[in-house]
């Protein structure tokens, strides 16, 4: 509640937020450009072969922080959701809608990029346990919470509702994982083996870490200019928005 | 060099997903951006209404 | 039942949903006629021999009944919205909650339970195990209404939208999914001859929870979408 709280402080207005996160995306967007550069460097060029999967390995730098980064926007979507629904504060609103989209592009960047590590390592392109298939279930809920944000014509209300949405399925996701595990161990189908050096070397751990901060870099660049973008068209009839557009006028 | 693209023999898979989350994180940068032309667009339309209306009739 | 309390409230929104329903009582058989011609399909599509068709007929009749009742949801609050007898039940003095359940109470005895009853029918087009139909029709009986009640959360979300149908079924596809997986592990289990007892109670488990929890959930998405 302490960073909730700190959070409201600071970016309760919108216009002050408008002015922040203008001010703050470029900085986001140049450490996530740069952190990316180094964590990228460390894993095609630093770190060695893996034993078992020589260089295939190396498509983890991209997956493993894509997969993290899909369930922490769900997480930050739905606190906001809940922020949203129970205080009714409009910034938490735009933040939660905001924050899909970029959700479903790193959760259909993590399935994709399973896929293509699946293939070579696992000889086929999917399988349906307990993990892949609750990916996809996530990028299900991303998917319905932006299009029933789209489909409802007041955007206040079209934040609530996809808010409500969005925590109806953080209840969902563990179960969705847990009853596919379940039903795994029923079939007994599946000899694939979910490859991840459990002990991983450090050479090939520090650019994993250096990407997770990357990504989480970028998302809050790209949300932060969403979430301007939201803003305004919310906030069209006001002083501080008309200010704004007559200011702009056209550069981004 | 050719070895780096070759990736153990394994580099059409690695690359190609080095490519999709470049091309994503690409359209993710874009997107906004585009919406935000249109948005100033829009509002900046209707800011010239609004002014048209004020001066045709002067009312507060 | 003294008039004006809330078990009057509850007993005439039942009353008054059953008599709209039995005005148009043919359209309560087309979630079974829509379930018989998907079932129709996989014959067709699969070829007719009898082992392959068992081996899928429990999972096949699970699907169409969840489809077929996907389908039937709109109609949950779909003329209530159109005549605004919704927004009176969402001022009424009376619980809310209670009130939906009645109405989701109805919309299962309309829609789920003609098509528990087809699914014998079902069961024997696709050579289903005889003895495994006590189970499937077990897993019916406890699935569907945990359908009807995560439905009506997400109706609730989309009610009054025109065109809803499509994003309807994207919003009640994550939560139909661990349902599904119980309803036909239990009869996959039966069908190989292991305890099956399990994903039945979990079925149980979750529709009393269910009871409790959706229509809490349904009123507050009500309340959200009917501002």
């Amino acid at each position: 509640m302490n960073t909730l709280t700190l959070w409201f402080h600071k970016f309760g207005s919108p216009p002050v937020f408008h002015r922040i996160a203008g001010r703050l995306a470029p900085w986001l967007y140049a450490g996530a450009l740069l952190g990316m550069l180094i964590g990228l460097y460390g894993g095609l060029v630093l770190a060695p072969p893996d034993y078992q999967q020589s260089d295939a390995y190396r498509i983890i730098f991209i997956h493993v922080p894509c997969a993290w980064m899909s369930l922490f926007i769900y997480f930050f979507m739905a606190a906001n959701a809940f922020v949203a629904l129970v205080w009714r504060i409009k910034i938490s609103e735009i933040l939660a809608m905001a924050s899909a989209p970029i959700g479903a592009a790193f959760t259909a960047i993590t399935l994709a990029t399973g896929s293509l590590w699946g293939k070579p390592m696992w000889g086929t392109w999917w399988t349906w346990d307990a993990r892949l298939t609750s990916e996809l279930v996530l990028l299900f809920l991303y998917l319905g919470v932006i299009g029933l944000n789209h489909a409802i014509e007041d955007r206040r209300q079209a934040a609530r509702a996809a808010g409500f949405l969005a925590l109806v399925g953080v209840v969902n996701v563990p179960i969705v994982h847990f009853s596919v595990n379940w039903w795994n161990t029923l079939h007994q189908g599946s000899t694939v083996r979910l490859i991840g050096p459990s002990a991983i070397d450090a050479s090939m751990l520090w650019p994993l870490l250096v990407m997770a901060l990357a990504t989480k870099l970028w998302f809050f660049a790209s949300l932060f200019v969403r979430a301007r973008n939201d803003l305004l068209e919310l906030e069209a009839g006001k002083e501080w928005a008309r200010a704004e557009v007559l200011r702009e006028g056209g550069t981004p | 060099m050719s070895s780096f693209l070759d990736m153990g023999g394994y580099g059409f898979y690695v690359w190609a997903s080095y490519a999709v989350f470049f091309i994503l994180l690409a359209i993710d940068f874009i997107a906004p951006r585009l919406r935000r032309r249109r948005v100033l667009a829009e509002l900046r339309g209707r800011l010239r209404r609004q002014q048209r209306k004020n001066q045709e009739s002067p009312t507060a | 039942m003294k008039p004006g309390s809330t078990g009057a409230a509850c007993m005439a929104v039942i009353r008054r949903d059953l008599t709209l329903c039995w005005r148009r009582r043919g359209d309560a058989l087309n979630p079974v006629l829509f379930a018989l011609i998907v079932v129709t399909l996989f014959p067709f599509a699969l070829g007719p021999e009898p082992n392959q068709l068992s081996r899928i007929a429990a999972g096949v009749v699970l699907v169409a009944i969840l489809i077929a009742g996907v389908l039937a949801l709109d109609a949950l609050f779909r003329s209530d919205h159109d005549d605004g007898a919704l927004e009176q039940l969402v001022l009424s003095p009376h619980p809310l909650p209670l009130l939906l359940a009645c109405k989701t109470l109805v919309h299962w005895l309309t829609t789920a339970l003609p098509l528990i009853v087809a699914a014998p029918l079902l069961a024997g087009m696709l050579r289903l195990d005889p003895g495994v139909l006590p189970v499937l029709l077990g897993a019916l009986a406890l699935a569907t209404p945990l359908l009807s009640l995560l439905g009506a959360v997400c109706v609730a979300l989309t009610v009054g939208m025109r065109r809803s149908g499509m994003l309807l079924a994207l919003l009640v596809l994550p939560l139909y999914v661990p349902v599904l997986i119980f309803a036909a592990g239990a009869c996959d289990a039966a069908q190989a001859g292991l305890p099956y007892l399990a994903p039945l109670l979990w079925l149980g488990a979750a529709l009393v929870l269910a009871l409790v929890l959706a229509p809490l959930a349904c009123a507050a998405a009500l309340r959200i979408s009917i501002t």
